[in-house]
């Protein structure tokens, strides 16, 4: 039997008050694909500080062959062959894809210069391996973020990776594009080298990995073969919980129509757009990155302006200039990057929710903050918030509770549209079936809610009719009764039925 | 005790205790170094410091709120120069020859006014086109700064009001006129800051701008509105200064941006935005003052004490960010 090329025994990390890690152990064989699963906060990725050398462990060890190693720092771990992919890409934008490739290693002539030929040649031999469609010379800041990724997987290739670590790579990719990232994974199991692949996405799980190892609450779970198991029997070892994605549409009755799009159309990036959303409702939008799914929720709430075409709310045109706009006209948007667009992470909960109608609150000069703390607290127990109060920054709660101050922040300001752009990205199994759930509830209650999101399952799983849209425009709208997953995917492909053999 | 509780405490208090710390020091070094013969901390002498920390520290209060909203302003010297002209000047104008002493109010109004106008031209500028608040108010310094010398080239522009200089010196429960100002202004920036709609929305533009017009704060009106209160306060400043002084060269509130920006920093104020507050300002700007004073107590020159503020500032710094890496458990870059 061949050694592990990596193998981590009783790894015990601990910070003052918490022990993150909890004895974990486990081994990723040569040409083998082995997911690491786990909560938020299971361990994940204070395990992978400690493979990358940023965390010391307090005890146990890493072995890499039979050899017992010690990561000093992050520059030895990529010496002695650990390479990361992260989930949040770090490139300079500004410099070339060969440059960011070799980015403090590039290749020099006399006098310190670069030599770019022998640079350039270098970074188009491995980019032929990845198979990709752009050269060395391009500026990274010009590739889309799934190309950007493959620069860091040519990055990795640069070293002699004997592991790769995955990071949730397919977190901003589109399904087409995960494809390719899976070929390229494929092509590096090939070579022999072990894959870490850390993911919270079921179905990317079960496709591309050979074993799971699952980690709660820092301790190490187990270690099964993917082929023996299935997706519930993982979740519960995850969670102990069941995640339910079965098909979901709505038993109640629909109002009227909260909002409709006639022909609504923004330049380049989406044309002649039309759809509506009733009261009760929770409409789905599926489709790649790009295919202009974001682009229409930022003009329904006011950060574009549409080149053409009507917005109806309650069946009255409205046209919306500005976020200000769009709230006043009780348009709420949960938006795609939560950190970045939603919340300012360093205020507190009861700030952060009461934020676009702390003006209505107002006591004479004065911020009401009794006011604001009923508010808080309503919405805590509405949403199922758990944070020790409201004086707790945001920015130390988790994605789940974080996403659920978001909606609160919109839901006290009782809007009639509620648009959710990823609701779940970046959020743990058991948060997501939650958020979910408040989705469906929500729509229960007579909320129109419009939920964008690039996972099959989720949009399958909430929304009573789904929008496909391909490349700016919208292909069809399927009922739950149409709907089925080869049509979908068929549709936000630019396949029309008629073409389908 | 949970990671970042102590590290958050003693930031907070820190730049209380390096005052504390100052005081204990020259006291100390004042016994063998200084010339004079009275204490460092005598209380005369503190009150002093506290009147001639006013004019730094009434424009660092409104510092404190542009760079919290995430912005900056170079050009508050220049303002301050150009404020004090016009209260000094526009008291020898013949059209207010009639009025009296009610031409002290008048000019005042009027001082107050166009350090206002200046402000809210900056930051209508920055609201308008989007250029860098970096930018733009550097652009303004050079300007103003122009304007200042083409109005009376190098010559001071002089003119002493007795009723005015007694006011600027009368002292009421012990506080000089320029403390009191200082004080009240603090406190108004504080409850600004603190407590009103106006100071929320400025911290969330400044933390996070994006997430805040996503919540549908305009912007651009709340950072108008921090331009024209900092360039007020530098009018103040300079009301409350050259009341007593009655003559301003061209050259006057030259630096006094750095100094302002360098108190706000020692005192907590995050240079991104989104983190400070005016009581920490107070502690950077006495900080400030009693370096000054109290090196000059043990004989040091002024090259020596703009070195010492210099490296003080830095280390401030740097201990500033060991103890928040420590805190947080962040990557080393």
């Amino acid at each position: 039997m061949t050694d592990p090329v990596l193998r981590l025994e009783d790894i015990v990390k601990t910070f003052p008050g918490v022990r993150a890690l909890d004895g974990v152990s486990f081994a990723v064989m040569p040409g083998e694909v082995h997911a690491l699963m786990g909560e938020n906060g299971a361990g994940k990725s204070t395990l992978m500080k400690v493979l990358g050398g940023i965390h010391q462990p307090n005890e146990g060890h890493i072995y890499m062959g039979d050899e017992k190693v010690v990561m000093a720092g992050p520059l030895e771990a990529k010496a002695k062959g650990i390479v990361f992919i992260h989930q949040e890409l770090s490139l300079a934008e500004e410099l070339s894809v060969a440059e960011n490739i070799y980015l403090g290693e590039l290749p020099t002539k006399s006098f310190g210069r670069v030599d770019s030929a022998k640079l350039d040649e270098q970074t188009n031999a491995i980019l032929k391996k990845l198979n990709v469609s752009f050269d060395a010379s391009t500026r990274v800041g010009d590739l889309s973020i799934a190309n950007q990724q493959m620069v860091e997987i040519a990055r990795a290739l640069t070293v002699d990776a004997k592991a790769v670590i995955f990071d949730e790579p397919t977190a901003s990719l589109t399904d087409a594009e995960k494809v390719v990232l899976f070929d390229v994974i494929s092509d590096l199991k090939a070579t022999g080298v072990g894959i870490v692949y850390i993911s919270h996405r079921m179905e990317e799980i079960f496709k591309m990995t050979d074993r799971i190892s699952i980690l709660r609450d820092g301790q190490y779970q187990g270690t099964v073969d993917t082929a023996a198991t299935n997706e519930e029997a993982v979740t519960q070892m995850m969670i102990g919980r069941k995640l339910d994605l079965s098909r979901n549409a709505s038993t109640h009755d629909l109002g009227e129509v909260a909002l409709e799009v006639r022909g609504l159309s923004c330049g380049k990036l989406y044309k002649d757009v039309s759809f509506e959303v009733r009261r009760g409702e929770v409409l789905g939008f599926y489709g790649l990155v790009g295919a202009g799914r974001t682009e229409i929720a930022e003009t329904l709430f006011g950060l574009r302006d549409p080149s053409a075409g009507q917005i109806l709310l309650n069946g009255e045109e409205v046209r919306i200039h500005s976020p200000a706009d769009a709230i006043a006209r009780g348009i709420s948007l949960v938006p795609e990057d939560r950190k970045g667009q939603g919340l300012i992470l360093g205020m507190n909960c009861r700030d952060n929710m009461t934020l676009p109608q702390v003006d209505d609150l107002k006591a004479g000069p004065f911020v009401a903050e009794g006011a604001e703390i009923a508010i808080f607290d309503q919405y805590r127990d509405r949403l199922d918030i758990r944070t020790p109060g409201w004086r707790q920054q945001v920015g130390n709660l988790s994605g789940g509770n974080q996403q659920k101050i978001v909606i609160g922040k919109w839901l006290s300001m009782h809007p009639s549209v509620l648009i959710v752009d990823e609701p779940t990205r970046g959020i743990d199994v058991g948060s997501k079936s939650e958020i979910h759930k408040l989705l469906r509830e929500l729509a229960a209650q007579g909320y129109a809610v419009v939920v964008i999101s690039s996972e099959m399952p989720e949009v399958l799983h909430v929304a009573d009719r789904i929008v496909a849209m391909y490349s700016g425009q919208i292909m069809r709208t399927f009922t739950a009764a149409e709907v089925t997953e080869d049509n979908l995917i068929q549709a936000i492909s630019g396949i029309t039925p008629g073409q389908a053999a | 005790m949970k990671p970042g509780v102590f590290s958050k405490a003693l930031k907070s208090g820190a730049i209380w205790g390096f005052v504390v710390l100052e005081l204990i020091f020259f006291s100390v070094a004042g016994e063998f170094l200084s010339l004079s013969d009275k204490a460092f901390m005598d209380w005369e002498n503190m009150l002093l410091l506290l009147k001639q920390s006013a004019p730094i520290g009434i424009i660092a209060m409104g510092m404190t709120i542009v760079m919290v909203n995430g912005n900056i302003d170079l050009s508050v010297g220049a303002t301050f120069a150009i404020a004090a002209i016009v209260l000094l000047d526009s008291m020898t104008w013949p059209i207010f020859a009639g009025l009296g002493d009610w031409v002290i109010p008048v000019a005042w109004l009027l001082a107050l006014a166009v350090g206002m106008l200046l402000g809210a031209l900056n930051g209508f500028i920055v609201w308008k086109t989007g250029v860098d608040a970096f930018i733009v108010t550097l652009g303004a310094m050079l300007g103003y700064r122009g304007i200042v010398f083409m109005f009376n080239g190098e010559q001071p522009t002089s003119h002493l009001n007795w009723t005015l200089v007694d006011f600027a010196e009368a002292e009421f429960l012990g506080l000089a006129t320029a403390s009191w100002f200082l004080l009240a202004v603090t406190f108004a920036i504080w409850f600004l800051m603190a407590k009103t709609v106006h100071g929320r929305n400025a911290y969330a533009i400044g933390d996070n701008r994006e997430a805040a017009v996503n919540a549908g704060i305009r912007v651009g009106p709340h950072m108008m509105i921090n331009f024209a209160i900092i360039g007020f306060l530098a009018a103040l400043s300079a009301v409350v200064f050259y009341s007593e002084s009655g003559s301003v060269n061209p050259n006057d509130g030259q630096l006094y941006e750095l100094w302002v920006i360098t108190a706000v920093v020692l005192g907590g104020t995050k240079i991104t935005g989104g983190a400070g507050n005016v009581i920490g300002t107070f502690g950077g700007v006495i900080a400030i003052q009693l370096l000054r004073k109290g090196l000059g107590h043990i004989g040091a020159d002024t090259s020596t004490v703009n070195l010492v503020i210099g490296l003080i500032l830095i280390a401030v710094l740097v201990l500033d960010r060991q103890l928040n890496i420590k805190g947080k458990e962040e990557l080393k870059l």
